[in-house]
């Protein structure tokens, strides 16, 4: 049998410290933005959640010292970073590529948690839900960052560029043909 | 002739990648309860369904609407809708398994194309000829409890077109005979469209791995770091006559690509993937490795080797009961 | 209502076969299903015995009724059940393979295995010329009600699982031959040792499913005892009991009583639990949110 077992980056722990004692607010304020935005170009994302369109995720990025607080609220959607805690109705953990690599098509979610590489807790339906919805979407984040105007889009994309020159993460929809 | 693979979608984004990955044809479900696989976030709404079949079309290929439970006493309506809507999003054919249902597609629709789902589990010829004199079904997707010869067997004996599973999640009963999700759950493939569903699944970490429980029965355990199979209830893990263990089915996934060359000799005459519930890029993964498949078996030449492993449930895979030791 | 005892689903020797035959002519039941439904392999043990046993319940004023196998797939099992209609007893198909192959025009029965869920293949089977159908065990109440009403219309009598382990799912594989390390061409008949089938235990230690050969059954024995006057409202004419070892004949006697308003509601239940005090129950299917659920106390699994 032909094991093709893919590897998934980590954030460096050198990057990752010193998110530990940055102020979240500024983080948490720019996601917002940036799930506002997102939502507007992609309204069938939230058709897609159903009855889970009210759900709150908590996504923990494992090699990051936050985590995420989603709430899809029927498509006016907000989004917390917490310290550590945060309660939720699912949720779901794993390296931050791997959570990007899920949006933007390169993973497999059922291949990913077969592997353990993402684990869910929690209720499983919504967890399921949010995935089947966000691999519909075709997201490309680095796209959605170009769109974004205002105070938080230019660092926005700053960031983005040098975490996939940095860290090989996908941060973008890769070529599909190519990816594949 | 090459072979026809049929593909899946579970959304339109995973239909668009199938198609683009070289799939002949694709099958989907609406978002509702006809159709089997009735999963949190997936399948068509009308809209999306003539637009997936718009896009089939424009690239030469086929789409295929599986309306597979089996109708609800006095709801028979949502069913009878949904072969409707079918033929007015240009399906190439509805996939169906209910007598009833049948019956009411062929004296109301008989141009829309009919093919007989898994979930009727016609498992010999007698019973397919029988479905094509009643119902006009001009294909037969074929239970998973047969070996090649009999398929070969049945192909000898029918003009039915044969279509059978080369790839993803393996039922070990005879599909639509089995109650055993509802049994734990009250939800079940007949009447929900689900099996072993996400909503009754609970996964907790326990001190030194991962219990996942299905309707608060413990069915499978792994130690930290072993792959993690979804607690589907034929392949748990249990304890009969002092002996624990896998005793229905371990957590594999079928991977019939090797039988290639011997199906195509039994006569069959479509090649089908499972996996509705996968990703887009998963189903493009493995669409593009059986179309390669088929189009070198059309050639004459080897079947590539497999490079699938990863994607497989347990990553580990069986050529289930298509060799009979099996059984 | 009227009491059916349905097929032996386990695999007896042929002298305890015969007996239940033998019980079953002297209970108070109306009719009978006999013959193979779960493994073609077991049918040659006693398929002689099988003519004698029909003229015993004949004789009793029973009527007695040929099952079809479960799942039909080899040659010998489609000449198998081509065959059936040649024993000149109404037939109860429990794979759709058996109509394609019943002489046109044949008056046959539907047994608990084919998928019946609504009413237009309830009225196509009418058509085929069913006249009795029992109808899944999986069925919850209101579908039953529906369905009932519907044969009245049709003119075909519907039946309810109403007593004994349930059949879940069949298979193409063997699980006795497999437990054994064996495949089902060479099972040594493994499910011989089991006739009310084999415990299947979860990780918790909990009782949960049963094993018999190529079938697998619920661990609970299905009972409609809380849901008799419900079903007889709605129209069901029959309740059928599944047979299993013991005193089957007295379980027999039990839900005749219950049924002619002797024993009320629970008393069969209370009376089944005190002969058998591990013994586990469950009505889920008809009125709980799953199978496994009862509406009564039940033993600790």
């Amino acid at each position: 049998m032909n094991e093709t077992h893919v590897s998934i980056p980590e954030v460096p722990p050198l990057l990752a410290r010193p998110m530990a004692l940055a102020p979240l607010a500024p983080l948490s304020l720019s996601l917002n933005t940036f799930a506002r935005a997102v939502a507007r170009n992609h309204p069938g994302l939230f058709r897609r959640l159903g009855e889970h369109a009210h759900a709150k995720f908590v996504l923990d990025p494992t090699d990051l010292p936050f985590v995420i607080l989603l709430e899809p609220r029927g498509g006016a959607p907000k989004v917390t970073v917490r310290r550590r805690s945060a309660q939720g109705d699912a949720r779901i953990a794993g390296p931050l590529a791997a959570f990007l690599g899920l949006v933007h098509g390169a993973y497999d979610g059922d291949a990913l948690f077969f592997s353990r590489d993402l684990v869910i807790e929690g209720d499983t339906a919504a967890a399921l839900a949010l995935r089947n919805a966000i691999d519909d979407a075709e997201l490309d984040f680095a796209e959605e960052a170009a769109r974004l105007s205002g105070p938080f889009a230019a660092p926005l994309r700053r960031i983005i560029t040098l975490t996939e020159r940095r860290m090989g993460i996908c941060l973008s929809r890769p070529p599909e043909e190519l990816a594949w | 002739m090459v072979m026809e693979i049929v593909c899946p979608a579970g959304t339109p984004a995973a239909l668009r990648a199938a198609v683009k990955a070289g799939a002949h044809t694709v099958y989907c479900g609406f978002a509702d309860e006809t159709n089997a696989r009735n999963f949190p976030g997936l399948n068509f709404s009308r809209e999306e369904m003539q637009e997936g079949v718009r896009f089939a079309h424009a690239h030469g290929a086929k789409v295929l609407v599986a309306i597979n439970t089996y109708p609800r006493a006095g709801a028979e309506e949502i069913w009878r809708q949904a072969v409707a809507d079918s033929e007015t999003a240009g399906a190439d054919a509805v996939i169906l398994a209910d007598p009833g249902l049948l019956d009411y597609a062929a004296r109301n629709h008989p141009d829309l194309r009919r093919h007989l789902s898994v979930q009727a589990a016609a498992a010999n010829a007698d019973i397919i000829n029988f479905y094509a004199r009643a119902f006009g079904v001009k294909r037969v997707v074929l239970p998973r409890v047969l070996s090649v010869p009999e398929i070969a067997a049945i192909n000898a004996e029918t003009d039915v077109e044969t279509e059978v599973f080369v790839f993803g999640g393996l039922c070990v009963m005879a599909e639509g005979r089995c109650s055993l999700s509802s049994y734990a759950t009250g939800k079940s493939p007949n009447m929900n469209g689900v099996c072993s569903p996400a909503s009754h699944v609970e996964y907790r970490e326990t001190g030194d791995g991962l219990d996942a429980r299905l309707g608060g029965y413990t069915i499978h355990r792994v130690g930290r770091d072993e792959p993690a199979p979804y607690p589907t209830l034929c392949k748990g893990c249990f304890t009969a006559g002092g002996k624990t263990g896998h005793l229905f089915e371990d957590p594999v996934s079928l991977n019939a690509e090797q039988l290639i060359p011997q199906l195509a000799k039994a006569g069959v005459t479509a090649l089908k993937i499972e996996g509705r519930q996968r990703s887009r890029s998963y189903v493009a993964q493995v669409v593009r490795n059986f179309r390669a498949a088929v189009d070198a078996q059309a050639a004459g030449q080897p079947i590539p080797q497999g490079m699938l492993a990863s994607l497989s449930e347990g990553q580990a895979t069986t050529t289930g009961a298509y060799k009979k030791t099996w059984r | 209502m009227e009491l059916t005892v349905g097929a032996n689903q386990f695999f007896w020797k042929p002298e305890p076969w015969s007996a239940l035959y033998d019980q079953l002519a002297q209970a108070p039941v109306d009719r009978v299903v006999l013959g193979e439904l779960v493994c073609s392999k077991r049918l040659p043990f006693y398929q002689d015995r099988i003519p004698a046993a029909i003229t015993t319940l004949q004789k009793a004023g029973k009527q007695p009724v040929l099952t079809s196998l479960a799942l039909v797939t080899l040659k010998r099992e489609r000449k198998m059940t081509a065959e059936l209609a040649e024993m000149g007893v109404e037939v109860e198909i429990n794979d759709l393979t058996a109509l394609a192959l019943l002489p046109e025009g044949a008056k046959f029965s539907v047994g608990p295995l084919v998928n019946v869920y609504n009413e237009s293949t309830l009225s196509w089977l009418a058509g085929m010329g069913a006249t009795r159908v029992c109808l899944p065990p999986e069925l919850p109440l209101e579908a039953v009600r529906t369905l009932a009403q519907a044969g009245r219309d049709l003119g075909v009598a519907i039946e309810v699982w109403g007593y004994g382990r349930v059949p879940l799912a069949i298979s193409g594989r063997c699980y006795h031959a497999r437990r054994h390390g064996r495949t089902k061409d060479n099972c040594q008949f493994a499910c011989e040792e089991d006739p009310d089938g084999l415990d299947v235990r979860t990780l918790e230690n909990r009782s949960f499913l049963a094993m018999n050969g190529v079938q697998t059954l619920s661990d609970t024995h299905a009972c409609a005892d809380h849901q008799v006057e419900t079903l007889r409202d709605a129209g069901v004419s029959a309740l059928r009991l599944s047979p299993q070892t013991g005193d089957f004949a007295g379980l027999c006697a039990l839900w005749r009583k219950r049924l002619d308003g002797e024993l009320a509601a629970g008393a069969v239940a209370e009376a089944l639990q005190r002969a058998q005090p591990d013994i586990r129950l469950s009505d889920g299917f008809l009125t709980g949110a799953s199978g496994t659920e009862w509406s009564g106390a039940q033993a600790s699994a």
